[in-house]
């Protein structure tokens, strides 16, 4: 099984070890952009070992000379840790996941502008026992709101160096790496980890809490011009009725962007990944070899690329959103409505990734800290119709679905695609509430979320988290989804074809025999068996069933796109009923051996990968049944 | 926090939860307090601190700002400098003294 990168700290100079810096600070504070600021490109993002929680490492050298390793931890409000993010940021900062050192310096960083929740955090870190810096960023806003802060004081009180700072700017920057440098230095070498914290009780916060409120009324005065920005904004954006159509304009704009502006990258992609296996195909011999590099390698890293340039567009709007405070606010006005199928507000964010491809919706249901609710959400992902079944509908539906106007104004076609759509949404839904109501009680988790001020992108920081999750997507999906192509080749191309056979290549192999003895199956669904074997290489990705079909009915080219000829082929050998049943299917299959693979991998278990192919395998037949005998009862077997 | 709801003590009967109020309701915040009845997926204590570390501690200042959409539910707060977004149900812990109108 392939497994993710894990956490190795980056390559250190034989002998002096260098000092470590871990950065940790309420959401929204502007961690992001300090940790950019400090370290500059020098960044390497992987995993933790055996979680899934992403650990940021950059290396810093200030203008003396000294170097520093930074770590950047998931946002929090205490140490007490409630979601996998949280748990990563505690057991770092104590010293206590395996393999990672424990920090010299901490480094808490305050949004100026909103401190009264970050002093308790602030005196909950230096219980720790590590020595601490606190940088009040975005010092700049709280200048202009006019809000004084009595620096010295602040550090008086707290009995911790204390520094203001402007990330976005690098104002302060060096500074603040010098302060936490000396404060590291000055303090005894860091102990293996820290084993006297525990856990503060209610009665402890709210001591904490008295105490930090204490120093906040002394030291920092009430802004003179408070931001009535975000105020004002928010009246327009939280209405309950201009904000949901506003949110509906976002959400339609994503849609767009992801499926129109990809486009010519995805086309660019295809073209350059054929050129090459065209290229490769000259100079090799004709053979198993040359077909394992072709049709398994190439044509398999070419089905992860051409998905890049919808992932990074998706994520391009997720990351703008949350940078300018937008996302918060989309999953207060969702939360009702996610609430009905028992998912949690934030449930959105990965429902709607699963629209481009279920992998980064997977993936991004790790902003859900309950486990039950990022389990159901994860489940619910994969029914959401991802871009690889456009590919599937829209050959079959130009192939089957006449291409008139109903009532006058509707496309049939379009109406079709539409249903298809709106069945993967209920689907989702359904499967959410089903898992939520009926096998896990439960009261679903609290929905308690700060709302951030709202803020000018920073390009610079959304740039750079675009291109890493492109990144983290290549390299961990596309292991996964490599390593499962060339599977699948293996499966449909051996044992090859004996010689002056007759039928197509593929009927030969495993694929050919696995597809032959599910046909039974399959039949009472009205799947003949040429459609069964389409489903296996189908397995690698969803769109790879037309070039299988194209190469079981030896119609030339098996590259995805319009198929005049295909379609036409189709039209010929299937039943309409057949079909309308093939399209029932593709919205519930478990299709997507890579999706599968990256459940694995979140959920840390074969368990949930199992249950979820299960149960959607159940639903595509069930839907699949039940379109194809209405079909047939309605005269168009 | 029992006796604090005496049903007889003037000062104190004025006091409701958050989640009682609506769109404009503002007051100062008089306790936090989880009833354990079931409803809630976290035991008393755990929600409890988490409404603490969020900001919903006694003394803070509390205004709700917005209502959603549908059963004017979840519920947008302002709490001294912040914003913050729960639901009714969580609201219930919090009770509120209500500003003099």
């Amino acid at each position: 099984m392939v497994t993710a990168q894990t956490a190795t700290p980056l390559a250190e100079d034989a002998g002096v070890q260098p000092i470590r810096i871990a950065l940790v600070g309420n959401p929204n504070c502007g961690k992001t952009a300090m940790f950019n600021a400090l370290t500059g490109s020098r960044q390497k993002v992987a995993n933790y070992a055996g979680v899934t929680v992403e650990r940021k490492e950059g290396r810093l050298t200030t203008q003396d000379g000294h170097t520093a390793i930074v770590l950047d931890l998931p946002g929090t409000y205490s140490l007490r840790a409630r979601s996998p993010d949280e748990v990563v940021t505690r057991d770092a900062v104590l010293g206590r996941l395996e393999g990672e050192t424990t920090p010299d310096v901490i480094v808490c960083v305050a949004d100026a502008t909103n401190l009264r929740l970050v002093l308790r955090l602030a005196l909950e870190l230096k219980a720790v026992g590590r020595p601490v810096v606190l940088a009040l960023n975005m010092i700049d806003i709280a200048e202009r709101q006019g809000r004084d802060i009595d620096v010295e004081g602040l550090a008086s009180d707290l009995g911790v160096p204390v520094l203001t700072t402007v990330a976005t700017r690098r104002r302060g920057v060096e500074a603040l790496a010098s302060a936490a440098i000396a404060a590291a230095s000055a303090h005894a070498t860091a102990p293996s980890s820290i084993t006297g914290w525990t856990e503060p009780s209610a009665a402890e916060l709210r001591r904490l809490h008295t105490t930090a409120e204490r120093i906040f009324k002394k030291r920092v005065r009430e802004a003179r011009r408070p931001d009535t920005m975000t105020g004002r904004i928010d009246d327009v954006l939280l209405h309950p009725v201009a904000g949901i159509a506003i949110l509906l304009i976002v959400l339609f704009a994503m849609f767009q962007a992801v499926f129109v502006v990809a486009k010519p990258f995805m086309d660019l992609i295809t073209a350059a990944v054929t050129a090459l296996s065209a290229g490769v195909a000259m100079v090799l011999p004709d053979g198993l070899l040359k077909s394992l590099i072709c049709d398994g390698v190439i044509a398999g890293v070419g089905s992860v690329l051409v998905f890049l340039p919808q992932i990074m567009i998706l994520f391009l709007f997720i990351i703008l959103l949350e940078d300018v405070g937008y996302m918060a606010r989309a999953a207060f006005l969702l939360d009702r409505v996610m609430g009905f199928a028992g998912l949690h507000g934030r449930a959105f964010i990965p429902l709607l990734s699963s629209f481009a491809c279920a992998i980064p919706g997977v993936m991004s249901a790790r902003v859900i800290d309950n486990r039950r609710d990022r389990l159901t959400t994860i489940m619910a992902a994969p029914l959401m119709t991802c871009s690889a079944r456009i590919a599937v509908y829209t050959l079959i539906i130009s192939a089957f679905i006449p291409d008139k106007r109903v009532l006058g104004v509707v496309n049939l076609q379009g109406l079709v695609f539409f249903s298809l759509y709106a069945a993967g949404m209920i689907g989702a839904l359904l499967v959410a509430w089903v898992m939520r109501r009926l096998i896990w009680r439960s009261a679903s988790e609290p929905f308690l979320m700060e709302l951030p001020a709202y803020k000018r992108p920073e390009l610079v920081v959304v740039l750079r988290s675009v291109a890493q999750r492109g990144q983290i997507f290549l390299t961990r999906a596309g292991t996964t989804i490599l390593f499962m192509m060339v599977l699948i080749w293996f499966v449909c191309q051996l044992p090859g074809p004996p010689p002056g056979a007759t039928e197509p290549a593929i009927n030969y192999s495993f694929a050919g025999m696995i597809g032959r003895a599910v046909e039974p199956l399959l039949a009472p669904i009205g799947f003949s068996w040429q459609m069964s074997v389409a489903l296996i290489p189908g397995l690698a990705a969803r769109e790879v069933a037309i070039g299988a079909l194209g190469a079981i009915y030896a119609v030339s080219g098996g590259e995805s796109g319009g198929h005049p000829l295909l379609a036409a082929n189709l039209a010929h050998h299937w039943s309409m009923a057949s079909a309308l049943a093939f399209l029932a299917w593709y919205v519930f299959a478990p299709q997507c051996a890579s999706t599968l693979a990256v459940v694995k991998r979140e959920t840390g278990s074969w368990i949930w990968p199992t249950i979820m192919f299960a149960y959607m395998f159940a639903l595509a037949y069930t839907a699949a049944f039940v379109v194809y005998r209405i079909a047939v009862s309605l005269g168009m077997g | 926090m029992s006796e604090l709801c005496r049903p007889n003590d003037v000062a104190l009967t004025r006091e409701t939860t958050l989640a009682d109020g609506r769109r404009g309701f503002s007051g100062v915040i008089s306790a936090v307090s989880v009833q354990d009845d079931a409803s809630h997926a976290l035991d008393p204590e755990e929600l409890e601190r988490r409404l603490l570390e969020i900001g919903f501690v006694e003394g803070a200042k509390v205004k709700i700002l917005h209502e959603g959409f549908l059963g004017r539910d979840p519920i947008v707060v302002s709490l001294d400098d912040t914003r913050v977004a729960l639901r009714r149900r969580e609201a219930r812990a919090v009770m509120v003294r209500p500003d003099q109108a």
